[in-house]
């Protein structure tokens, strides 16, 4: 993403309507990953045709809980680990919208993980982009519950010996409807599984591996984050459809990329107005799309 | 406005505290509930869920409080009115998005149905000891507003009170209940919805290109716009500026802080609600809230037996706390007795504002019960000599 | 009415709670009194006694609970065992004749009723409460019994009111009859 805020770089860029560039420069170290994903996203949600007012993003807390901050979107900046409840509270309020929350591997399935499974357990309404970059990035380079096995953190200075989450497998087998894990070096797929994942329903589950040069390049002498990226590259392997039993990523191994699961499954909502109908009849009153507000003549 | 006929149960009912407030949320408008089982607060949330399917509400049950809390400052930005409802233990939960409430400025109600702690503590048994938490209990500098009814018609009236004073001041409020008043059945009488006043949600009526979310205009509150309506508006727990935009600088901060402090304390006059009875001549003056406002009475009954000369003040709104109230009454009176269901929160509020004027005699309880009404009477006797 | 206490107990699914519900709803809403119910919740509750109080008065009731009973309600001879100590002197117990043995104090009384037997020929042994809590009434005549008629008739499952009130009414029948009133002389504060 670009850094510079005349406004003819502005004009020019094809996002640009997407972001806050009076915000710009952001706060990300440079050949970080996220800007990258926000790009992709960004291209989705243009080429979808959604309504972009009905459009908000629900951050958490981190680098990547920045990205609620940068779009020019409704955007939620909200409390460490708390993105999914507080977007199942704005969904559930005004059922209309479009609502994703884009956070951390930390934020999500860390101190946030009851949230996820509860969230994917529901099939809640919402699209979750998890950006893994493998250690806690904001409060410099901590253990994750991805960190791979034997990768340092500053943490686990010896090594992590604390088994990671798959996470595919995490949110496939707590019933997301849509799973899917990219690097933010396959632009392309990404930017198309974004735009797959808007079109469908329920908990849908996107995570992307993105490089954190300053801290888990660093941690583990990796070299620049322009090697990460090489690294990655060259060792995504694409398997759609993989059964996610098999998809751990280990320490500088291969990365299986694809669309896991693709499948529809009653929704939250659906299954609670199909249930009230069923049980109450004429007498459910279900919330308008819009929400409960309550206008008055005041 | 006048309540939306809907979610007002209008007649004369025997009903216990919990679902009284329940019934008060409902007429307030409320339509979104995340809650998280926890005793004694649940059947409010019981209530709720079997009437708000036939008024367009929706109820969740959350996996926890913290995603409760979270759930109910997520909703309140859809425009929907909102509440959670909980005690002790989920209370400690909620206090990190209670903050986020705070600095979001995002009104909402929460109910703490108060049961004896520390910890698990007595959780069928009746506490306020969970008063300095309302008040202090997330990090960080920020005032909110806290009510304590004193019965389930109480419960009632003040849950939507409560919503309302969310509404305009755009800060959470919290319905300091205690187990006694919440398990406890009376007769309700709820009013027809047209002869209820309910404030709106106020949306701006500014264009997206004119409006800045923490924009306040010489006011004290800034407009309001929900999500979905095409603000593209921004707003984070960090200290932010008026476009919602994160400014981390001491400058920024010293003015949001002051600004969320200032607009509870410049109209604490107008929130600040107490009831007083016989303070004009009392040589004592009984100040308590909830259950122990009336246990009081009849220790204050006793003490007027024996000769003094004793009134009562009910904190009916504990936060803010009605400071100049009591500065004016310590300078007349011999003595405060502060008779409380905790080992003494209140009362250290009390004797800051008596400021040596006036002694102040703390009741403590450690909870469990409500005072035995000769305690209280014996207080008075001793603060009268 | 002076401030007069109330404990119903008995096992649970007996309709205890009910029956101290009803009371206080008669009193309260339909006869203009203060009446205020407190039901015992938590491990009490779940075990085989549970009970419900009731502080009745024509003022507002200040103090919540009761502490000396003037009334006990007994459908359980282990609730009976466990709060007929905290029965005042002079106070009644009323109770589950088949099922509970009525051991009071010198200076109590004692009246029952074999409610359940009642409701078990009226075709529903679950409105075994309800007539004991017309036996309640007939032999206490705390509460005007149209009051507490309107309050069966609204706080029952829609459909069974008829079968309520004609519980209602077998047990204000019993409590008429010569052998099971006793003077309330004294009951009364
Ligand atoms: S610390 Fe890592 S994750 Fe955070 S912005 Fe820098 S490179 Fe990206």
């Amino acid at each position: 993403m670009s850094t510079r805020t005349d406004d003819t770089t502005a004009r020019e860029h094809p996002i640009a309507p997407f972001i806050r560039m009076e915000r710009m420069p952001h706060i990300w170290c440079p050949t970080c990953g996220i800007g990258t994903v926000v790009k992709c996203y960004a291209t989705a949600l243009a080429d979808s045709g959604v309504d972009l007012d009905k459009a908000c993003v629900v951050s958490g807390i981190g680098c990547t809980g920045r990205v609620a901050g940068y779009m020019r979107l409704d955007g939620f900046h909200s409390t460490h680990g708390r993105a999914i409840p507080f977007a199942t509270g704005l969904k559930l309020g005004r059922p209309e919208l479009l609502v994703t929350v884009f956070s951390g591997d930390g934020d999500l399935v860390g101190i946030g993980g009851n949230h996820f499974i509860h969230a994917a357990r529901r099939n809640m309404d919402l699209l979750v982009v998890l950006v893994n970059n493998f250690i806690y990035g904001m409060t410099g380079g901590q253990n994750a519950p991805t960190t791979p096995l034997t990768a340092h953190s500053s943490t686990m200075p010896f090594g992590n010996f604390e088994r990671p989450f798959s996470l595919p497998h995490l949110a496939a087998s707590c019933g997301a409807s849509y799973v899917a894990r990219w690097t933010c070096l396959q632009v392309r797929q990404l930017t198309w599984a974004f735009a797959e994942a808007i079109g469908r329903k329920g908990f849908r589950f996107i995570e992307v591996i993105a490089p954190c040069s300053t801290l888990y390049a660093r941690l583990n002498k990796l070299g620049s984050g322009l090697d990460l990226m090489r690294f990655y590259h060259d060792n995504v392997e694409i398997r759609n459809g993989a059964d996610t039993r098999e998809v751990d990523i280990g320490y500088q191994e291969k990365i299986v990329c694809g669309k896991f699961r693709d499948e529809e499954r009653p929704t939250y909502l659906e299954l609670m107005h199909e249930h009230y109908r069923k049980t109450l009849g004429d007498r459910y009153v279900p919330m308008p799309p819009e929400g409960g507000l309550i206008r008055g003549e005041d | 406005m006048k309540a939306d006929p809907r979610g007002v149960l209008t007649g004369t009912h025997y009903l216990d505290g919990d679902f009284a407030c329940g019934e008060g949320a409902m007429a307030a408008g409320c339509r979104f509930v995340a809650g998280y089982p926890i005793t004694p607060s649940t059947e409010v949330v019981e209530r709720i869920g079997r009437r708000f399917p036939m008024m367009g509400g929706t109820f969740i049950q959350m996996e926890d409080e913290l995603a409760s809390m979270a759930a109910v400052v997520g909703a309140s930005w859809s425009g929907t009115k909102c509440m959670t409802v909980t005690s002790g233990p989920g209370f400690s939960l909620m206090m990190e998005n209670i903050g986020l409430a705070a600095m979001m400025e995002t009104p909402c109600v929460v109910v703490n149905v108060q049961r004896a702690g520390p910890s698990t503590g007595l959780p069928t048994m009746v506490g306020q000891a969970d008063m300095m938490q309302a008040r202090w209990g997330s990090h960080g500098d920020y005032a909110l507003i806290a009510v304590c009814p004193r019965s389930p018609q109480e419960a009632f009236d003040l849950t939507i009170h409560a919503f309302n004073l969310s509404e305009r001041y755009r800060v959470p409020v919290l319905v300091m209940m205690d187990e006694c008043v919440g398990h406890m059945t009376e007769k309700v009488v709820i009013p027809p919805a047209a002869e209820i006043e309910v404030v709106p949600r106020r949306l701006t009526a500014r264009p997206p290109a004119e409006f800045l979310p923490y924009q306040t205009n010489g006011s004290l509150v800034p407009e309001f716009a929900r999500a979905g309506d095409g603000f593209r508006f921004h707003t984070t727990g960090l200290t932010h500026d008026e476009r919602g935009y994160p400014v981390m600088t001491p400058e920024c901060q010293a003015k949001s802080v002051r600004r969320l402090l200032d607009k509870i304390r410049l109209n604490a006059g107008e929130i600040a609600r107490v009831e007083e009875e016989d303070t004009g001549g009392a040589d004592v003056v009984v100040v308590s809230y909830g259950i122990t406002s009336r246990v009081a009475r009849l220790g204050v009954g006793l003490a007027r037996e024996r000769g003094v000369k004793v009134g009562t003040l009910r904190l009916v709104v504990a936060w803010p706390f009605p400071e100049a109230r009591i500065r004016e009454l310590a300078a007349r009176v011999k003595a405060f007795v502060v008779p409380e269901i905790n080992m003494g929160q209140m009362v250290l509020e009390v004797e800051r504002c008596a400021a040596g004027k006036a002694a102040v005699v703390s009741v403590p309880h450690a909870g469990g019960n409500v005072h035995d009404p000769e305690a209280i009477c014996q207080a008075i006797l001793g603060a009268a000599r | 009415m002076e401030r007069t206490e109330i404990r119903i107990t008995g096992f649970g699914g007996q309709g205890v709670v009910l029956i101290g519900y009803i009371i206080g709803r008669a009193w309260s809403v339909h006869a203009g009194g203060h009446a205020t119910m407190i039901q015992s919740f938590g491990p009490e509750a779940r075990g085989s006694a549970c009970s419900a109080t009731l502080a009745l008065s024509d003022r507002e009731v200040l103090y919540p609970y009761v502490r000396r009973t003037d009334i006990l309600v007994a459908m359980s001879s282990e609730g009976c065992e466990k709060y007929v100590g905290e029965l005042k002197d002079g106070g009644l117990l009323i109770h589950e004749s088949d099922l509970v043995a009525p051991a009071v104090r010198p200076g109590q009384r004692a009246c029952g009723v074999p409610s359940t037997r009642i409701a078990e020929a009226l075709g529903r042994r679950l409105v075994q409460n309800i007539v004991m809590l017309g036996f309640f009434a007939g032999v206490t005549r705390l509460v005007p019994l149209e009051a507490m008629r309107e309050a069966v008739r609204l706080s029952v499952p829609a459909g069974t009111e008829e079968l309520n009130l004609k519980a209602f009414d077998q047990g204000l029948a019993h409590a008429e009859t010569a052998a099971s009133a006793p003077s309330l002389e004294g009951v009364k504060p």
